[in-house]
Formats: C-alpha cells, structure tokens, sequence
C-alpha cells in the first residue's frame, strides 16, 4: 500500500492532491444512491489485505468494531452457540498444541479492555481542544443543506437556481449573483472566486504543516463519510442519478475548506494562526504501522471458533445427507431460480410439495445482460450484476396498467394557498386514510410493488429483427446467436442439459413494501437491486425460440419442442407468483401447468408458514391460510419496519448439484447454485459461477456482517427515525450525515460470520479455477470468504488455506433428522440446527 | 355534567401510571395499555360531546381541587370545556390512539419501547391537562408536562449526540415560552386580584371593566400569552426548532411536531381569545407575526430537499395563516384548520419513507429536466438571494444561537473567576445577613429596602446564569442552582411581609431535590472518574436507574409539578408587585434558566454517545 508513510512510520512532506484524493475515495463508503442500493463489502478498501488484519487495522483507523466484544463470544460460547471441541481445535491449529491451553485460558477468563481508541478525527479534533471551535457544529449544517439541495432528486419544489455548471461554479455563480451567500466573510468569498484556489492553497492557511495535510483530509471527509462517499460515487458514476448532476470529491473539499475558512474569520475577527502553529502534540499519523494486541488475536480466534462451530454442523449434514433418497423420484417438471438465500426454502417446499419437481439455481438475471424500458418511462434501468455494462436495450410495449397518484406525495400541500385548501379538505381524508390503512393495510400508491415493474400483460422486445435497430446507443434486443450462447452457458453451466420435461420454469423474484427507503435492496442483487420479472421472461423466451433451439442442438443441447420454458416472478415478502405468457401454452402444457401451479401455491403458503417463525408478530399457532394472510399484510402495512428479512442470516453459497442440499434444512441461510461437475469437468464454467458468485454473495454476506458489528458507525441504524434526504439517501433527523449500510432491523437477527462457500467438484479443479482471475482469488486467499470443496464422487471435503487444500473432516456427530419440517418449527428469532428432513 | 371533565384528565394519568409499571420486555401490556387510555379516552369525549352538544354546547366551568389557600391567594385546579377543548381533545386523542397502536408494531424490538411508550402517555396527560385547563394555573401543569415530555421524546434516541442537542435546544426554546407564561400569570393575577379562571374571561362586563382602568397591563399580559403561544407554535423567529425535533420515531414526530404539540400555541391564543379581543393592537400584532412566517415559512418549505423539514415547514406556514384566522375572530375556520393540518402533517410524516419509491418512480415515467417554478420569473438577483436565504432558513437557527444561547453563555463565562468556593465563600455570609435582616427589618433604610430585592435576584440570576455555563463540576452546578433558589426567596422575603411558610413550600422542594440530585451524582462518581460537563458522557448507557433518579430530582429542582416548589414558585410571585416589572423578570429568567442548566447538566451527564467505547457508539454527525 502506498501511503505517504516510510518504514519507519514517520510521514514524508510533499502533499499531492491527486494522491490523497484518490485515497479517500478508496476509502470512503461507497453505497450507491437509495434506487440503485446494491449489497457490497462495506470495508472493500481492505480486501488487499488477510480479514484479521483487515478488520483490526480498520477499527484502529476509523474507530469501527468490527468483531464482537471479547463479553459477547463468551456469551455465544456459555449458550453453547460456540462449541468447546470447535474452539479447542480451532486454538490449537493456530497455536500449536504447546500454547493452545494459554490461548484458552485468556480467551475464557481474562479481563481485557475493549475500548476502541482510532485515530480518524484525531488531528482536526485539535480546533477545538486548541482554538475553542466546534468545526463540525459550525459547518456541517450549512455543507449538508447545500450538498443535499444540489444533488436533491425531486423532493424540493424550489430547487437549486443554478445545476447545470457543476457543484463549484454553481456555488460562484450563486454567490456572485446574490446579496448574500453561504459563505460570508470577504476572505473566503475571494478564494472562492478565484477559480485558481486549490485545495494546497486552503490547506496552507488553515493547517500549515504540509505533512499534516493528508490526515487532516481524511478527518476533515470522515467526519461525514457518508456524504463523501456519496459525492465519490455520484462523481465515478453520474448516472446513479436520474437527474444528472456534476460534482467531485475535490469540488466539496475546496467548498467545504472554504466554509471552515469562513467560520474561523468569523470566530476570530482579529486573526488566528493555522492549526499546525502551536500544537503541543502531534497526532500518530493515520498510517503509521499499527501493533497487533492480544485482544485482537483472542477475538480472531473467537471468531473462527463461532464461524466454524455453524460450518462444521453444516458441512456434517452434507455428508450425512441421504444421497439416494435425494436422487429418486421421477422428475416432471423443472425450475430455474436465483440463488438467493430467500429462495433456498422456496425450493424446499416445492419439492415437499411435489416429490417430481427438479430445481436449479442460478444468478437471477438468467445470464442476459441488459437495460430494460418500461413503456413510458423516460430512462433505462440496468437489470444485471452491477459491475457488467450491458450493450442490449429490451423495451416494453403495450402496457395496460397506470401509476397511480397520491396527493399527499404531491406539491401543492407544501404551497401557502395551495396547504390552506389542502389541509382543510384532503386533510381529513389523510385521518380517514391512517385509520383505514391501521386496522386495514392496503396498498397505497407510494407502495413498492414487486409487480409493477413490468406489466403482467405487456410484451418485450427481446428479439433483435433489424442490426440496426438501436435506441440510445444500444441495441434493442438480441439476435437469434446472441440469445443461444447466453441460454447455452446458463443451462451448462446449472448442468441441465438434457431430460427437458414438459414445463421448465424460470422463477425471477423480487420484493413489495411500503415505507421502505431501501426498497431496492430487497429485490434481486444480480438484476441490480430490480426484480427478476423481465430477465425471466426474457431468458425464457431466448430457451422457447425455434431458432435459438435449433443453434443449441448443435452445441449438444438439445430441447425437445414439446418443452416449454415458463417465466416467472416470485414475490419474496409476500410469498405469491405470477406467471408470463401463460396464453402461448398448448393445451397439453396448460393441463400439466394448472397442475404446478396447485403446486407453487402450497409451497408459497408453507413458505410463508417457515418465514413466519421469526416474525414476533405472526402468531404461529394460526392456520396456515392465516399465517400467509398476516405475511402478505406485512408488505402493505405503514407500520411494519421488517416486512421481510431479506437476507439476515445468510452464511453459506452451495456450488453443487441439489443432491447435496435437496432434504437439509439450511434455514434458509444458503446461496444455492447449481453446478455439475460431470457436465464441467474442465471448470470453464466454474470460473463464471465463481467469478460471479463470490463477489455478489460475499459482498451481501460481508455487508450484512459488518452492519451488524457495528450498526452505529457501518450501518445505518435504526430506520425509525430516518429522514429522506433527496430521494438519494436516508438520514437521522434533519442535520445528520448520511447512513450508508443496513439499518438495524435488517441485521438484527444476524449472525456475523463470513459466507462459506462449499463447491462440488475436484480440489485441482477448483485451485485452478480460482487462481486464474485474480479479483476473484482475492477473497479466498485473503480470507473474507471460506472455501471448502466436496468431493463429487465420494464427498470429501477440502479446506482451502493459506492458498492450498487440506482434507477437512466434520467433528460435529449426528445432525437433528425430522420427518417434516413443521413438526419442528417453532417461532422464534433464533437460527434453527441443521436438519435432515425425511419428507423433502 | 362538569363533574365528568376530571375523568379525561385522571384517564390518561392512570394510563401513565400503570405503563410505569409494566415490566419493559411486556411489549404487548405497554402497547395495549397505552392505545386502549387513547382509545377510551377518545370515545368518552367522543361520547361526552355528542351528549354536550344536545345540551345546546354550553361551557363549562368547574372548580376541581383547592391545593393552598392563604389570605388574598388560592391555588386551585380548575377546568373548562368548550368548543375549542372538545375539538383539542378529539383531535389529539384520535391522533394518539392511531399513533399508539401504528407504534406497537413500528416499535417492536425497539431498544427503549417502554420508555417510548411512557413518554407519549406522559405527553397525552400533559396535553389533556393544557386542553382542559380552566385557568393559567392548571394549564402552566399541563405546559411543564409537555415540555418535559417534548425533551424526551426529543432525546429518544439519546446515545446519539444530534437528538440530545436538539432536545435541549427545543427545551430552551420551550422555556423561553415559559417566560411568557410565568409573567402572564403574574400580572394578570395583579390585575384580577385573584387566579382568574378563563371561564370569567368571557364576561365581557368584566373583563372590560377591569381592562379600562389598566390598560397597559392588559397588553403586557396579551404580548406575554402570545410569547409562549408563538415559542409553542414555531412562529418567528423560534420557527427552526420544529423540523430540529423530528429526531425521534417518525410516529412520534408525526404527532408531537407534526401535529398536537405545535398547535398548542394556538391553542393558547384561542383560550385567551376574549381576554384581548378588543385590545386592536394585540390582533394586529397577532396577525402580522402569522403573516411574517407564513411568509418566511413558505418559501424555506419550498427549498428544503429532506422530507421532514419540508413537512415541518409547510406546517410552520399554515399555521401562521391559522394564526392570522384567531387574530381575526375566525375561531371555527381556526379550529376546522387547525385539524386538517394536524391530521395532513400527521399523515405525510408518516408516509414519508414511502416518497422515495413514489418520487423515483414519478421522476422515472415523468421526468422534465428542470421544472420551471415562479420564482424563475423573478429577477435574478431576488431569486438567488431568496433562495440562499430561505435554504440558510433566514438564519433563524443562527439568530438563536447569536441572541439567546451565546449572550447568555458570555455573560456566564465572564463570571468564571466567581468559581463555586469563592462565592461560596462571599455569597454565604451575604445571605445569612440578609436573613438576619427580614427578621429585623428596622434596620434598614426605606431605600435600601426598596433596593434590596433587586440586588437578590440578580443575585439568583447570575449564580443560575454561572450554573448553565459550568463545564466541569457538576455538583457545583447543581449548589449554584439551589443557592439560587434561596436567593429568590431572600429577594422576595425583602419585598414584602408575609407568612414565612410560603418560603418553606417554595424551599421544601429544592432543599429535598437537592439533595437527591447530589446524591445521584454521588453515586455515580462511585464507579465512574469521567464525570464532568465539558462533553456529552452518555452514561445513562451503564446507569439508567441512576440517570433516572436524577432526572427526577432536577425537575423537582426546576419547579416542576412533582414537588410543592411548584406551588412555591406561584405563592413567590403573588408576592412581587405590579410595579416591580424587573423583580418580576429577574425572578422569572431565574427560574427560567436553571431549568435549562439542569436539563443541561442531565444531557451532559447521561446522554449522548457514550464515552466508552467497548460497543458500538454513533458518530457525533448522527
């Protein structure tokens, strides 16, 4: 890493802007604007470096826990949620067998002081221990507002007089064309005039010391982070904002140095001296190297003993799971559905439901890449994994259904005449429309509707007739080869390739709430925080074309004409489906499909039922019907603040077939995708599942790991008293910085453990695989995700570490076995044993 | 039929009172308790008022409970309905019992639900005792209520530091409201000679009778009343402390700041409406401090790019207009907006997390690039500077901070050098030859005398002022504010002859609070070093109990009505002539701002992010 500090730990002079910039942004939270939130590893700056080291060099610089409290293991180990064998043995790989029993006993019994004590803030805090100034008090309320109005997205109705200049030229020409301004004093408004002002030149009046100039940057942006890191992001991407908006990290810093300027002029009327001038004691420089303690080590050695006390339970179920009786039954009908960890127990049910029912997982955009345009709409909505810029537009045409509007949204209350009128008469409606929506809960036109983004009636545009047909520099729709090869790697890659029944389905999902800010981080991650509607229908009308199946034979696919692939959407919170195209079944299929979707319609009910369990509120004793009433309420309801859980819990990724997991009980905690090794001995599609996989999976796990380690400084809190702020991010009250991260009620029943991956296929296989793309390779071999490879043939399981595999042999004994799932359900937060189910 | 009207008041207090009890994991026994008080509560008045207006809506009138009685002074609660408390009272409870039960499910696992739940039954008693009052007496109870409980609800969240700043910057506020109301209540009862009930307020014949001879006095206490009103009522220039308390539950917002507590100023104007509806002059002034927000609130909504405050805005500006209708005699058009608004604002808050989804989806299938707004049409250099100064919210917030908090914060670091031992040490020998001198009065000149009251109070103050700006010992702090106390009842035992057990109500409670709070603080220094007030220490985090002993003990210490200094306080002040304007203010900025150093000392102690940092504690921009 090159930061501006030598071995020796003191800092070199020389400031470089570009530098530090660049620094910063690597630094800064880099969560996306609310409609495109997107799950990522909220400390991804350190993924260069081994997860331990990691999590304790950024809690030291930027005051984050990012382990439990040495209390809590303590706790998880008394309630025997951290089992001693695991512990020992965990203790006694790292520390030999000489040292694990001291190991033991300072992790059992001594006393440590937890105190996070970071660096961050250090070095400005001086202003006020020196100078008597509150900085933070004095600045940030004005920079938020003019950040906030700037970048503000559509809820102000005045709005910013001058955007389209770009942030700094927006401000001068404000302020040149005013009687007033946000920056007062006659010092500050002539650097601000001066185009030529740069961020050396503030940093020289107001510290002084060029060596210090780096760090009093990082505490000058880390006092809000979250703002900063959404300028860093807005700048990389600007069409994360519909209503563009020009705007850079260095423009805020000058304007922000620019109001710290103004306010010590103000303060000190008579003159004051830059921070650097008699400041008794200088700050540990940010990057100076940091010790390692014994507290750090004992939490990391908790930590893996939590970890793999769940990993070693799972991994025993594995090899106890009864291969035969997960392979049989004759198979009639199949599904295609994303690997998220909610739909994990969808599958299950279906298969409980119906013995014949075969299921695959895979990303849930179908492996077709693409902006999507709903009919009307003035923009195009990218719905693939966020790192792919896809080049193919599919529109939709012919859509039946209107938005509705919502007065109490709308502008005219907040006018003078326009509120009198409004208050005194839709005023008393909104009464009638609160008690209504309180005893009654139903959707209201400010509700996120899983199903709205694309009309159920409507067509799409997926094929491509005329190469030059192209809007917005893209083509609209695909041609008859670019749907084969796309269709191709997805069924290989599933290994499903042959034995095609009748009806295939394609099960997009996504989600439905109200009063959710992060609505979009319920729906599907690989379609970029939409719902999976389009890419399921898309993909099946790719699988159902005369041209592409005839391409496809030739690749030794071979999909008999009586199949037919069938799109779908699930909705997650509400646990109901919606099928596309239903009308171009031939008869034959519609018999079987009235059949399945008898089917699919005990299976949501039973899925709501499981889901229900940790829902305090659902009373369990209800009939299933009633569960299922109360679920899909939740999704409507002002008051619910948990409509669903999203993907609390989450801690494994199955890359294997489903004999694997097909009758475990994984309490709805694994990524499931579907891989064949026979199919992919090679490991040519391996390299797409994990080069996709590892990233989105691990991003969601670490994301939701770090929110709940630290909900205050990595997550966003609680949401009850969230603020919207510009329709781009949420924050506390009305002052506040913005809270990127999770808030609360979406991490609370979290276990924090990292995403174990267990994938089925060769060790060598694997190692290779993995080691050929470098991204990809970093989170195994730096240990922010596990990696353990089960043997396809005869289930031996390969820890991968320190960059090889070693044999790994589950110590856990018989795992819980059941006859049927609700005989064992109860309701309760808590995460439920590994179970092998008799009936699945 | 009066003889129901203690009933809605007696209600929510044994609401209260039993959700005290509850122990906190009993989510469902909270919550149910505290909708079905709302609940009762609202179709009892419901009920009440459907009966009352078959009756012919008369008002009524009924003199509850005499606490003290002396000769030329009483003390008594009284209450009153009329067309404004029914629609009050029906609006709020309606609010509540929406709100309670919206809050059992918005709340649960919430870390705090009891607390949260105690709070807005707290709030509703506060606001049932306002509404009923029947005189300034019983309606000051109710007002100290719904301060306190504002701070709370405010500081919900106290570990983190914006809402415990905020809550202490909306109680200042709220105390400078109080001023008003203590010296309304001061000289009104020199002009009627006794506790006027509002109900004689409406006899004309009195009322104009009495104005006639002292006019003067009638507009003090009309400018006083609208004071508070206005302070209550987030009018100019308090305006920029409504959308700074939305820091707790959105539900909670909705309700306190988006409806019920902001339209108690309002409620205030209303209630005294006959008592100044023929001084023209107050209409007048009335009117145009509702025009001027309206004004000014109107265009800072217009900006605002967060939801709440454009809310909290827009409801600042209609009730400017609602304002202008009471200086009208528009009482009904008053009362009919009154309600619309409350429940509009209540309903936006609480739908504003869904104006993402709505907004976005707006802007995705309707999107111009730039919505032309009149103000476009305006002159350039009107526009823009407009629309910095409506974005800075005219600097109202600044405006504060430059003529509320740092004068007073200046004239309290001046007398740094007066440290605690020091004027422990000159103060005291000062104060017992002052007792020494109520006894044996001849001594002193007439002059001096006259002089001397003065010189005691501003005394008080300046030990109170010194208490507020304290950073370091807290127990100092604390003996500053009681030897202010003291000095109050020195300044008044000066001023006039009169049965020293008036002094011993007045002093009871502070010497008891006093010596709890110290006790309080005590204990807490018993395990804790960091105890001191240059920060925020956030130990309320490892010692509720302790945090809660002594919040008690500074309200009891602040003239709350938990302790008989709040009947104290009153009996003081019937005590301080007409003519004594100055005594009269000194006294009351006294009390004033030793409420505000006690709330202080509480926040710096036991609120905001937690010095330790094993677990996790919120940034300080949180």
């Amino acid at each position: 890493m090159d930061h501006n500090v030598d071995n020796a730990g003191s800092v070199r002079s020389g400031f470089d802007e570009e530098h530090v910039i660049h620094e910063l942004k690597h630094y800064l939270p880099a969560q996306a604007p609310l409609k495109d939130f997107i799950h990522h590893n909220t400390l991804h700056a350190f993924q260069q470096e081994k997860f331990t080291d990691a999590l304790h060099r950024a809690s030291r610089l930027f005051g984050y826990k990012t382990t439990l409290t040495v209390h809590e293991y303590r706790k998880l180990h008394i309630e025997g949620r951290i089992r001693s064998e695991v512990l020992q043995r965990v203790v006694r790989d790292r520390k030999g067998d000489a040292e694990a029993s001291e190991w033991l006993g300072r992790m059992l019994g001594k006393k440590y002081d937890s105190s996070i004590d970071a660096r961050i803030g250090r070095l400005r805090g001086h202003w006020k221990r020196d100078r008597r100034i509150d900085m933070d008090a004095v600045v940030h309320t004005t920079l938020f507002r003019v950040l906030n109005s700037y970048l503000d997205q559509g809820i102000s109705i005045w709005n910013f007089p001058v955007w389209n200049k770009g942030f700094l030229s927006s401000i001068r020409e404000l302020q040149r064309h005013s009687w007033t301004g946000f920056i007062k004093g006659p010092r500050a408004v002539d650097l601000l005039m001066n185009e030529q002002t740069s961020i050396q030149q503030l940093l020289g009046i107001l510290v002084g010391d060029e060596a210090l100039y780096e760090q009093y940057l990082f505490d000058q942006q880390f006092a809000h982070q979250g703002w900063s890191g959404l300028v860093a992001v807005i700048e990389s991407d600007p069409g994360s904002l519909l209503d563009k908006r020009a705007i850079s990290l260095r423009e805020l810093i000058i304007f922000e140095l620019l109001l710290e300027v103004d306010a010590l002029d103000r303060e000190f009327p008579k003159g004051w001296r830059p921070l650097a001038e008699g400041m008794r004691h200088r700050p540990t420089p940010l990057f100076a190297p940091l010790p390692f303690n014994e507290v750090d080590e004992v939490r990391s050695l908790w930590q893996e003993a939590f970890e793999w006390t769940y990993y070693d339970e799972v991994l025993a179920g594995i090899l106890q799971n009864d291969r035969e009786r997960a392979a049989e039954g004759v198979v009639s009908v199949q599904g295609l559905f994303c690997i998220d960890d909610r739909e994990c127990s969808f599958r299950r049910h279906l298969e409980r439901a119906h013995p014949g029912f075969r299921t695959y997982g895979t990303p849930g955009h179908f492996g077709v890449e693409f902006y999507y345009r709903p009919e009307n709409g003035r923009f195009n909505t990218k719905v693939c994994p966020a790192p792919i810029t896809p080049s193919y537009l599919v529109k939709e045409v012919d859509k039946r259904s209107r938005v509705k509007k919502d007065a109490h949204f709308g502008k005219h209350s907040h006018g003078l005449v326009g509120g009198w009128i409004v208050s005194q008469t839709l005023g008393f409606w909104s009464a009638l429309k609160l008690f209504i929506n309180i005893f009654r809960p139903t959707a209201i036109p400010g509700t996120s509707d899983a199903f709205q983004h694309m009309d159920h009636l409507a067509s799409l545009t997926v094929e491509n007739v005329d190469a030059d047909h192209r809007e917005d520099g893209l083509q609209v729709g695909f041609t008859a080869t670019e749907m084969a090869s796309r269709v191709e790697a997805v069924l290989k890659g599933i290994g499903l390739v042959s034995n095609f029944e009748p009806l295939v389905y394609v099960v997009g999902h996504g989600a439905s709430s109200v009063n959710n800010p992060h609505y979009a981080a319920y729906d599907c991650g690989a379609c970029s925080g939409r719902p999976g509607s389009v890419n399921a229908r898309v993909f099946s009308t790719m699988a159902n074309h005369k041209d592409v199946r005839a391409i496809l034979r030739e690749k030794g696919v071979d999909i008999p004409t009586g199949t037919r692939f069938v799109a779908a959407l699930h909705d997650t919170t509400r646990d109901e489906i919606v099928f596309y195209d239903e009308a171009l079944l031939t008869d034959e299929q519609r018999v079987f499909h009235v059949r399945h979707v008898e089917v699919f319609r005990t299976a949501l009910k039973a899925n709501a039922h499981e889901r229900a369990r940790r829902f305090d509120t659902v009373a369990m004793q209800d009939a299933e019907e009633d569960i299922h009433a109360q679920v899909r309420r939740r999704s409507v309801s002002l008051f619910e603040p948990r409509p669903e859980l999203n993907h609390a819990t989450n801690a494994l990724c199955v890359v294997g077939r489903r004999e694997l997991t097909r009758g475990l009980f994984l309490d709805r905690r694994s990524f499931l995708n579907s891989y064949d090794s026979t199919v992919d001995p090679t490991g040519k599609f391996l390299t797409g599942i994990l080069g996709a996989a590892a990233p989105v999976c691990g991003g969601i796990n670490l994301e939701y790991f770090f929110s709940r380690m630290d909900n205050h400084k990595l997550g966003a809190g609680t949401k009850l008293p969230h603020n919207v702020m510009g329709l781009i991010g949420v924050a506390n009250g009305i002052e506040g910085d913005l809270r990127p991260g999770l808030p609360i009620q979406m991490i609370e029943v979290h276990d924090p453990v990292r995403l174990l991956m267990i994938v089925e296929q060769e060790p060598d296989v694997v190692l290779s695989v993995i080691q050929s793309v470098k991204a990809t390779y970093e989170w195994f071999i730096h240990e922010w995700v596990h990696l353990i490879v089960v043997h396809p043939i005869d289930r031996s399981m390969y820890r991968f570490r320190e960059g090889r595999f070693e044999h790994y042999l589950p110590h856990h004994g018989q795992v819980e076995r059941a006859r049927d799932l609700f005989a064992v359900l109860r309701g309760s937060v808590d995460n439920m044993p590994v179970t092998i189910l008799e009936n699945a | 039929m009066e003889y129901l009207l203690p009933l809605f008041i007696l209600l929510p207090l044994i609401g209260f009172l039993i959700s005290l009890l509850i122990p906190r994991r009993h989510e469902l026994a909270l919550s149910r308790t505290a909708y079905l008080t709302a609940g009762v509560q609202f179709f009892l008045i419901l009920a009440f008022t459907i009966w009352w207006s078959f009756k012919g809506w008369p008002s009524l009138n009924v003199k509850e409970m005499v606490v003290y009685r002396s000769t030329g002074y009483e003390f008594f609660v009284d209450l009153y309905y009329d067309r404004v408390s029914a629609v009050y009272l029906l609006v709020g409870a309606l609010l509540t019992f929406m709100i309670t039960i919206y809050s059992r499910y918005y709340l649960h696992r919430e870390a705090g639900f009891k607390r949260f739940f105690n709070t807005v039954l707290f709030f509703f008693t506060g606001f049932a005792i306002t509404i009923l009052a029947g005189n300034f007496e019983t309606l000051f109870i109710g007002w100290e209520v719904l301060g306190v409980s504002s701070f709370l609800l405010i500081a919900f969240y106290r570990e983190r530091y914006l809402p415990v700043k905020n809550a202490v910057k909306v109680f200042s506020i709220y105390r400078i409201g109080d001023v008003g109301l203590i010296l309304a209540m001061w000289a009104s009862h020199h002009l009627w000679h006794e506790n006027i009930t509002f109900h004689k307020l409406h006899n004309y014949e009195l009322v104009h009778h009495q104005l006639a001879g002292h006019s003067a006095i009638g507009i003090f206490v009309s400018l006083c009343i609208l004071l508070a009103a206005m302070a209550k009522s987030a009018q100019l220039p308090f305006s920029s402390w409504l959308p700074r308390a939305m820091e707790g539950p959105t539900p909670s917002s909705a309700i306190f700041y988006g409806s019920l507590s902001v339209h108690i100023g309002v409620f205030l104007l209303l209630r005294t409406f006959p008592f100044w509806e023929h001084q023209t002059s107050v209409r007048v002034i009335i009117g145009a401090v509702g025009l001027l927000t309206s004004l000014l609130a109107s265009p800072t909504a217009r900006v605002q790019s967060s939801v709440k405050a454009q809310i909290a805005y827009s409801s600042i500006a209609q009730i400017g207009l609602i304002f202008i209708e009471v200086a009208l005699g528009l009482e009904l058009l008053a009362l009919i907006h009154f309600a619309g608004n409350a429940f509009l604002r209540t309903y936006q808050l609480l739908v504003s997390p869904s104006v993402v989804t709505y907004l976005i989806r707006e802007q995705f299938y309707n999107f111009k690039p730039r919505a032309h707004t009149f103000e476009d049409s305006l002159p350039k250099r009107l526009e823009y500077t407009m629309y910095v100064l409506s974005l800075k919210e005219w600097n109202l917030d600044t405006f504060m901070y430059r003529w509320w908090w740092n004068p007073l914060k200046k004239l309290g670091r001046r007398m740094d050098v007066f440290n605690i031992n020091r004027s422990i040490a000159v103060l005291f020998p000062f104060f017992v030859a002052g007792v020494f001198l109520v006894f044996n009065k001849h001594y002193l000149s007439p002059a001096l005398l006259h002089a001397l009251p003065a010189v005691a109070a501003g005394i008080s103050l300046l030990l109170v002022l010194r208490a507020f700006t304290e950073r370091r010992h807290v127990r100092r702090a604390l003996a500053m504010v009681v030897m202010a106390h003291f000095w109050v009842a020195l300044a008044i035992s000066f001023n006039e002859h009169f049965d020293q057990s008036h002094n011993l109500i007045y002093l009871s409670g502070v010497v008891l609070s006093g010596v709890v709070a110290v006790f309080a603080i005590n204990r807490l220094r018993r395990t804790e070093r960091n105890v001191d007030m240059g920060r925020f220490h956030g130990h309320v985090f490892e010692h509720p109990r302790i945090a809660l002993m002594f919040l008690l003990a500074a309200l009891g210490l602040a003239g709350f009505p938990i302790t008989p200094t709040f009947l104290g306080e009153d009996l003081i002040y019937s005590h301080i002539h007409p003519d004594q304007l100055l005594l009269a203010f000194m006294v009351a900025m006294s009390f004033v701002l030793n409420g505000l150093a006690l709330i202080r000392i509480y926040a710096r102690v036991f609120l905001g992010p937690h010095v330790k940092t094993y677990h996790e504690v919120a940034y300080r921009s949180s």
